[in-house]
């Protein structure tokens, strides 16, 4: 008969075996993040695939991406600079890097509540662990974020002269932004932590909405909201500008020291743009990294194996 | 060593969208698991009370009428889902086909998807790019697997489907009713596949309606019935009871010995019948030496245990938001 021509032993990536008894244990949900990890060859392609099959049959293809968020951020960057009455050398950076970050922020909440829900079928039909999709999830926004980085390469050399050098944003702003330099490089930590936190929000979000369908539809309602509450195209300066240097304490600044978009925003923006970088972004950030993390191993401890019956 | 052990499982399914009330109204219906109203949230038990002890060399195959628990019993059997209650163990490499259209890319070659398949089962590209001159041989499907799939036919993907699991040499082999779409002649090919892998240090698992594909492939059968593993023993004694009629009996002899001859270890435990939820013969099974001239037709009136699966619309008619509805549903 037909024998395999095997040359390899077949792997073992799989745990070889399912045992229920660890349906509700820690260990059953680190099993999950590692097995899933392990299957890098796997996620990476389908988050691939997924990019490939969005741009199908157009001569630009990915590049779509690349193109969409260059229209946009020099639209809104010449728009708001005039409004705000801001520099457009230092305004254009500044809105690019916000947005560009901003939509890897937004949709891994957004796409990361749709994780099982749009992959219900691959897990009615392959026992996979749960993490594969939470990071095939990851994997796309991480692809996307970096067609639209080469944005901000090609800005960010544009006005290069503007930006290497202390400046303001806004003429009169209390902030004085260092410029960048090599400490700009701070930013690949800010970006690996937003990529550990796109894993959790994945998770958490995703494994929450399938068992309430209404999340997904309530993220995506305050999601415009959320976009004009966190400074992307508005800065912090034009709030101290505007009601002076006592509301930069008061509670007019709630509006973003008490949202969490703002730090993660900030510790990647700042290095990138040269702007200020405050430690308390760096602080938020780490608190809500470590909190996401365990409040999703509980979550993961406790209904990782409900998934598929709720999909 | 390859194994699974099944101990008082039980599937249930929470509605979380129906309506209590008018699902109380359908717990009349006799298709389906049983559907609890108890609890706040609607819960159907898909299955119950599980007890099964599967082992190396065994091929089993899977019976019931519509909505009868087949499809989440293999998900079960794969670690898809974990029981909501009792345990299972699984022990060996499990290599699912259920549905033939999950986890493939129209767009692509059938190269890629060859190799995206593999990856869904455990294996790494590299592994997958050795195996291929084996699966493209076996499938026959030549330079077709150039070809983006959505130009095969149901036939050409089930080929290729099989073609994969079984050259990743998997333990454990559970496979969905479907692959019935191949010819005759390539069934053959793949049967002497199957039961080579089943004999090398396997397990097989097969869900189908047809008498035929199950003579050839299994040796022992499980008869689910309403989320009830109803009788687990050799082949010929569950198709009996299951039919009302020995479908081994109509078999031109010389058939009837190659079958009964046929070479491996399947037959590990004859006659050992495991002592389902109701141990007595199902109502259907026991008039069944009388019905079965009209099985075929449809008429007479069906027992209320089920005893066809062929007679399709009557039964399919009735399955609205039984236990079909939570295994097959939400695709």
């Amino acid at each position: 008969m037909q024998a395999t021509t095997t040359t390899e032993p077949p792997s073992s990536a799989k745990p070889a075996a399912v045992d229920t008894d660890r349906s509700r244990t820690f260990k059953g949900a680190f099993g999950d993040l590692g097995a899933g990890l392990r299957d890098r060859q796997l996620w990476s392609h389908l988050g691939w695939q997924d990019i490939r099959q969005r741009y199908r049959r157009s001569a630009l293809g990915p590049f779509w991406i690349t193109l969409s968020m260059g229209i946009t951020a020099l639209g809104l960057g010449l728009l708001y600079s005039q409004i705000f009455g801001a520099n457009i050398s230092t305004y254009v950076p500044y809105i690019t890097t916000g947005f560009l970050t901003w939509n890897f922020i937004m949709q891994s909440l957004n796409q990361g509540a749709n994780t099982f829900i749009k992959n219900a079928g691959l897990l009615k039909h392959l026992p996979a662990p749960l993490t594969v999709y939470a990071l095939r999830t990851t994997w796309r926004l991480s692809i996307i974020f970096l067609h639209n980085f080469a944005i901000y390469i090609i800005v960010t050399a544009v006005f290069f002269d503007d930006l290497d050098q202390p400046y303001r944003l806004i003429p009169g702003a209390a902030t004085l932004n260092p410029g960048i330099g090599w400490w700009s490089l701070f930013a690949i930590p800010g970006l690996a932590i937003l990529l550990l936190n796109g894993v959790w929000v994945s998770l958490l979000v995703g494994i929450i909405s399938t068992r309430f369908r209404d999340v997904p539809q309530f993220i995506d309602s305050i999601s415009s909201l959320l976009f004009f509450m966190t400074p992307i195209v508005w800065s912090v300066d034009s709030l101290t500008a505007k009601f002076g240097d006592e509301a930069a304490s008061g509670p007019r600044t709630w509006v973003y020291e008490f949202n969490p978009m703002y730090h993660f925003l900030q510790i990647v923006r700042a290095p990138l743009t040269g702007g200020q970088l405050s430690p308390n972004s760096w602080y938020v950030v780490l608190i809500v990294t470590a909190v996401g993390w365990c409040v999703t191993l509980v979550v993961m401890r406790n209904y990782r194996a409900r998934v598929s019956y709720w999909v | 060593m390859v194994s699974i052990e099944v101990q008082n499982a039980y599937v249930d399914f929470p509605i979380f969208d129906a309506k209590s009330r008018s699902l109380k109204k359908r717990m009349l219906g006799k298709v389906g698991g049983h559907i609890g109203t108890d609890r706040k949230v609607p819960v159907i038990e898909a299955l119950r009370d599980i007890n099964l002890s599967l082992a190396e060399g065994d091929r089993v195959g899977l019976v019931g009428h519509n909505g009868a628990g087949k499809t989440t019993l293999l998900r079960l059997l794969s670690g898809i889902y974990e029981p909501t209650r009792g345990k299972t163990k699984i022990r060996g490499r499990v290599a699912p086909v259920f549905d033939l259209g999950v986890g493939m890319d129209n767009e692509t070659s059938g190269y890629e998807n060859i190799i995206v398949r593999g990856l869904y089962l455990g294996m790494t590209r590299k592994q997958m790019e050795q195996r291929i001159d084996d699966i493209a041989e076996f499938t026959e499907l030549g330079d077709y697997l150039q070809m983006p799939l959505r130009t095969y036919s149901t036939g050409m993907r089930v080929r290729l489907a099989l073609g994969v699991v079984t050259s990743i040499d998997p333990e454990i082999l559970l496979l969905d009713e479907g692959i019935g779409a191949v010819d005759a002649r390539f069934l053959e090919k793949a049967k002497g596949r199957l039961v080579d892998l089943v004999n090398r240090s396997g397990m097989l698992v097969f869900a189908s309606h047809s008498d035929g594909l199950l003579m050839e492939l299994c040796t022992s059968a499980i008869w689910m019935d309403g989320g009830e593993l109803k009788q687990y023993g050799p082949l010929r004694d569950v198709l009996t009871e299951y039919k009302g009629r020995d479908p081994f009996e109509k078999l031109p002899p010389r058939k009837r010995a190659r079958l009964a001859g046929k070479p491996g270890g399947g037959r590990r435990r004859p006659g050992k019948k495991r002592p389902g939820p109701n141990g007595k013969p199902g109502p259907g099974g026991g008039k069944g030496g009388a019905g079965a001239g009209t099985a075929a037709a449809g008429g007479g009136k069906p027992g209320p245990g089920g005893d066809k699966s062929d007679t399709g619309g009557e039964q399919s008619g009735t399955g609205s938001g039984g236990g079909q509805t939570a295994a097959g549903g939400a695709q």
